[in-house]
């Protein structure tokens, strides 16, 4: 009975995929295709390209990307505590302490090898 | 409801999906994501059975909320391991990983 | 809403490894202000971290007086098996550290994370050792691996090391995704994650019983990677050699134990009605275990992989004496004899690390086992001391090794009747103990029959740290009586 609720949305998600590669395909299959070389560069606005297209980025940003993960993760521990606050009393507030105390001392860590510095 | 056994079978395909890429694959970067693809599998079935089998117990689901926080811990490890090799070798590619061999 | 207290927390019951942690996070705050080129105080003031939690430790076995207790609401159960093991886990963390201690400058690798990072594993094995839950079981084991990849690359820039982590840690991540997925099947097929609640569904024959028995495979599979038993093992020679050597003894000893910890309480405590299956597994991976890594280790010329292969190996007998645990009644004999083949292991492993390490030179060659060529010459303490560890790997008489292979032997020949796979894991042991004589008794002919001039250095703390192993080693061998006593009664226990 259920699959027949999403039947609708099926066919939607269907329509839409077919209707994409019909789009798509049309040009290229009755599309004039005579390429040269200017044709085949990438396009920036007109401009004579400068350098490849995939840009390097620098090693810095790596490891603000991965000092974001490890920091970003703790909200899943804390967000369902805030939700029971009230309930969980004192005992609530200690753990949390203790787990937000152990953060601290990673960040302060973190801090002082110079991991937040950008230069 | 959907039957549990859906569940099952979404996560044991996407489990050898994850399996499938860490042995085909050979930049070090896609087989972490393969390892999180077989983490995230476990995830979805650890939620159903919960939702399925024990709902008044929510061991399943904060099993689940741990899986992330160790999966978020392993990738920085991972990730950092692999810049730190890239800095030396301009290259991650598992097959090139051929210093130690008998 | 039932909320825990302080009874049922019982922080006193878990006190070494709170020691242990509080410990190491002040220490990482202490660290950051110790000037480079002083990080030994780190390194001295972490051993002092871990004399504390020894001493909480043995208070805590004699207030105990063998009774088991649990803490964080079920969540660890403190017994006489964890206690035992928490102990092998504070030594191992000691020596590893005395190690190191002269090891990290003498390779331009000194910094003060080393210590830390080798603190929180040592905590994460203990918890390892009294996980009574299943997410408990996961968390423990990842907060035993990550430190351990990061410090199988500690020596970086050095290529070898970054390889070694690279691969530790994808094999690692890899095998913890089967440990997690049997895991949630486990939970799927018993309807609980608490190892109580698993051992009362399937001991009324759960109808998805089926479904943990896959979720028990694949546990067996995650920790066969990391107690490296074949044909999991692909790891390990590799990572042994490539990781600094002190890591290498450190991981080789703890890593090794911590996962048979958390195996045994799973399989013994909470599947002993689905123990003929897991039993017959565990022996076929023993037999292979053994056969593979003493036959290999015969070809290697490199002694970090040779024992490296000699670690696997071990690991095979180990697990002849979990298999022999499959039956309840012959449970306490079979896992008394595993953590105490645990205990001669760990001293003798640390120990020949230690020689080898004494014989590495600063630029990491020296790890040739011709490189041993004249050390009963030059150094003919040293070079006792390495026949020693030798004989003790073999199982000669007269050291620790025979001792610890004797009482697995025994408990797994006690529980072979009507089971002719632990009988058969039995006789595989012995005879690959024979065959691997040939390559251990090598090098003590190395050592004494070949010329050579070896590099060794010698310091202080390593010294130590060899001496103490060395005397355990032996003390272990000629009167091991109290201790095996200590080891039957440390029982394995299910509360909760």
């Amino acid at each position: 009975m259920l699959v027949q609720q999403y039947l609708p949305i099926a066919i939607l998600v269907l329509f839409a995929i077919i209707m994409a590669l019909i789009v798509v395909f049309t040009s290229v299959i009755f599309g004039p295709h005579r390429p040269t070389k200017k044709k085949l560069a990438p396009y920036e606005s007109g401009m004579t390209p400068i350098g490849p297209a995939v840009r390097r980025l620098p090693v810095r940003f790596y490891l603000v990307a991965v000092l974001f993960i490890l920091f970003d993760v703790e909200i899943i521990f804390l967000l369902p505590y805030a939700v029971v606050i009230r309930q969980l009393g004192l005992y609530g507030l200690i753990a949390t302490g203790v787990f937000v105390v152990i953060l601290t001392v990673g960040l302060l860590y973190e801090w002082k090898k110079g991991g937040l510095d950008w230069e | 409801m959907i039957p549990l056994h859906w569940f099952l079978l979404v996560a044991a395909g996407m489990f050898c999906l994850g399996l499938f890429g860490v042995l085909i694959r050979r930049n070090v970067v896609a087989i972490l994501m393969s390892i999180e693809l077989m983490l995230n599998a476990v995830n979805l079935n650890l939620v159903a059975f919960w939702r399925y089998l024990a709902p008044e117990h929510i061991n399943g689901q904060m099993f689940a909320v741990f899986v992330f926080a160790v999966a978020a811990a392993e990738v920085s490890v991972g990730l950092a391991l692999i810049i730190s090799i890239y800095r030396n070798r301009d290259d991650v590619n598992a097959g090139d990983l051929n210093l130690l061999k008998w | 809403m039932n909320l825990p207290t302080l009874e049922s927390i019982n922080l006193l019951a878990v006190l070494p490894v709170l020691i242990v942690f509080g410990w190491t996070l002040v220490l990482l705050v202490i660290d950051l202000f110790i000037p480079s080129g002083r990080k030994y105080w780190t390194a001295w003031l972490g051993i002092l971290g871990l004399l504390g939690a020894a001493v909480a430790l043995a208070v805590r076995f004699i207030d105990a007086r063998g009774a088991a207790v649990t803490a964080f609401d079920g969540m660890l159960t403190v017994d006489g098996f964890s206690l035992f093991l928490q102990a092998i886990f504070i030594l191992t963390a000691v020596i590893g550290i005395l190690l190191a201690l002269d090891f990290l400058p003498r390779h331009k690798i000194e910094r003060g994370e080393y210590y830390i990072l080798l603190l929180f594993t040592t905590g994460g094995m203990m918890i390892m050792s009294m996980a009574a839950d299943l997410i408990v079981v996961f968390l423990a084991l990842e907060l035993l691996s990550i430190p351990l990849y990061i410090l199988t690359g500690f020596a970086r820039p050095r290529a070898d090391s970054e390889e070694a982590a690279m691969k530790y840690f994808l094999l690692g991540a890899f095998a913890s995704g089967f440990l997690v997925f049997g895991i949630a099947l486990t939970y799927g097929g018993t309807g609980t994650t608490s190892l109580v609640g698993v051992f009362n569904q399937l001991a009324e024959g759960e109808p998805s019983r089926d479904l943990a028995l896959v979720g028990m495979a694949l546990i067996l599979v995650g920790f066969g990677f990391k107690v490296a038993a074949v044909p999991f093992h692909m790891w390990t020679p590799d990572v042994y050699q490539g990781a600094p050597t002190p890591v290498t003894a450190f991981m080789s000893v703890g890593a090794k134990a911590g996962g048979f910890a958390a195996l045994m309480r799973i399989l013994i405590v909470a599947m002993p009605a689905v123990g003929e299956a897991w039993g017959m597994l565990v022996a076929i991976l023993a037999m292979l275990t053994m056969i593979l890594g003493n036959v290999v280790a015969i070809a290697q010329r490199n002694i970090k992989r040779m024992l490296a292969y000699s670690s696997i190996a071990h690991a095979g007998y180990i697990l002849v004496a979990v298999s022999a645990a499959q039956r309840p009644e012959d449970a306490p004999l079979a896992v008394s004899a595993a953590i105490f083949y645990l205990l001669t292991y760990a001293f003798t492993n640390l120990g020949a690390f230690g020689v080898v390490l004494a014989v590495e030179r600063e630029d990491g060659s020296g790890n040739l086992l011709e490189d041993f060529a004249g050390l009963g010459r030059s150094k003919p303490v040293l070079a006792a001391i390495m026949t020693l560890f030798m004989l003790s790997l073999t199982g000669m008489p007269v050291s620790a090794g025979l001792v610890g292979k004797f009482f697995v032997f025994q408990a797994a020949i006690n529980a072979s009747v009507g089971n002719p796979w632990i009988l058969a894991a039995a006789i595989v042991g012995i005879v690959t103990s024979v065959i691997s004589a040939f390559y251990y008794i090598r090098i003590i002919l190395i050592m004494y029959m070949q010329e050579g001039e070896p590099q060794v250095v010698l310091k202080p703390a390593l010294t130590v740290a060899l001496a103490l192993t060395a005397l355990a080693t032996l003390i272990l061998g000629i009167i091991p009586a109290p201790v095996f006593q200590l080891a039957k009664d440390a029982l394995l226990t299910l509360v909760g």
